[in-house]
């Protein structure tokens, strides 16, 4: 009898840490090599064959092709600057210059990998579409309501995430944040 | 107590191999990865252009949705692959993933430097089973050797402006990925 109990309890106590271990792993993307600069954070190995089992069990649970490394990088904002998770009923400033990129584009998904629903259809800009300053830096308002300038609607939804993918750039598995990659600042300026 | 803390021991020791074990077996167990949601709607060795994402619907998540893209699902078993992709707007790019959704390779236009990217693809097998003439005859031609028999080849074609979307639509819609032999024997 002790010896099943026993038996029973290491079991139990087994499953429920590997699994939750699992679980949260997934969840938060515990993949190696995250290069993080201010509120976004990559993958660089994510788009090649060193990709970790951490990272390949990540792709396959959300479905998605990887950028691979040969054609970009992507990086990803789920709160601001200071952690505060963003929130599409506020006034998100996304502002600054990007590391040197042929190309890059930002975009608004919501939790789940899907374009954000709003009414005029705008799910994100292309460098050439952005409205600069005269130094050539740029300034992203992701808010409900319409805004002057670069207007990124986020149709009110209350988590949202920020991609920012650069094409053909240096910037890659060899890259250490610092300042020689500089990424545009993540703001709330103001909620309702 | 001190059997309870062994007891305890015991089965965090066993947490840790179930959390390895399975983090291992995902991809394998996957019935929602890019490749099972676009087995259904690719036919193999074509390509197939997806329709782009919109907020109600999109072929795969976190698509970027200023590119157009087609998907080219390969099966080796028969012998090599060509693809051809023009090159018309501002930024065109070929990714190549396994069955298991990893990226081995890519190449964007300017790293091809041509109007038309153009690869073969073979399995490790099929490269080492090439004439040798042939590899000498070919030496401009990009050889990319696939890790596994099947697969997905991802081509997409930047639209810096909204307005651009058709042409480069048709730019991946124009792409071609087809046997070897076929292209041979068509001559």
């Amino acid at each position: 009898m002790r010896l099943l109990l026993g038996t029973l309890f290491v079991l139990a106590v087994g499953a429920v840490i590997g699994l939750s271990g699992t679980y949260f792993a997934l969840k938060r993307g515990a993949a190696f090599g995250a290069l993080t600069i201010g509120a976004w954070t990559a993958w660089p190995k994510t788009g090649t064959v060193d990709a970790d089992p951490y990272a390949r069990a990540s792709i396959a649970r959300i479905g998605l092709l990887p950028t691979a490394v040969g054609d970009g990088i992507t990086f990803a904002a789920e709160s601001d600057d200071k952690g505060k998770p963003l929130d599409g009923r506020c006034d998100v400033v996304v502002a600054g210059i990007t590391p040197s990129a042929r190309f890059w584009t930002i975009t608004l998904y919501n939790r789940e990998g899907e374009l954000a629903a709003n009414s005029v259809g705008r799910h994100g800009f292309t460098s050439q579409e952005i409205v600069r300053g005269a130094d050539g830096s740029f300034s992203i308002v992701a808010a409900p309501r319409a805004q002057p300038g670069n207007w990124l609607p986020t149709g009110g939804i209350e988590r949202y995430t920020l991609v920012l993918r650069l094409y053909d750039t240096a910037v890659g598995v060899s890259t250490r944040a610092g300042r020689e990659v500089p990424m545009p600042s993540v703001t709330t300026r103001g909620c309702p | 107590m001190i059997r309870w803390a062994l007891l305890l021991l015991g089965g965090c020791l066993l947490g840790g191999v179930v959390h390895i074990a399975t983090i291992i077996m995902l991809p394998r167990t996957a019935t929602r990865d890019a490749y099972a949601r676009l087995e259904p709607i690719t036919p193999v060795n074509t390509v197939t252009p997806l329709p782009p994402p919109t907020s109600d619907a999109a072929a795969m998540p976190y698509m970027d949705p200023a590119f157009a893209s087609a998907i080219c699902r390969y099966d080796l078993s028969q012998g090599p692959m060509k693809l051809s992709v023009p090159v018309r707007t501002a930024y065109t790019s070929v990714s190549f993933y396994t069955n298991r959704d990893v990226a081995y390779y890519a190449i964007n236009d300017r790293a091809a430097g041509r109007r038309v990217i153009e690869l073969d693809l073979m399995t490790i097998e099929q490269h080492n089973q090439m004439p040798e003439e042939e590899d000498v005859t070919a030496a401009d031609r990009l050889i990319v050797e696939s890790p596994s028999l099947t697969g997905l080849i991802a081509i997409r074609a930047m639209a810096p402006e909204p307005g651009l979307m058709p042409q480069a639509q048709s730019a991946v819609a124009a792409a071609q990925c087809r046997r070897s032999d076929d292209v041979k024997g068509s001559r």
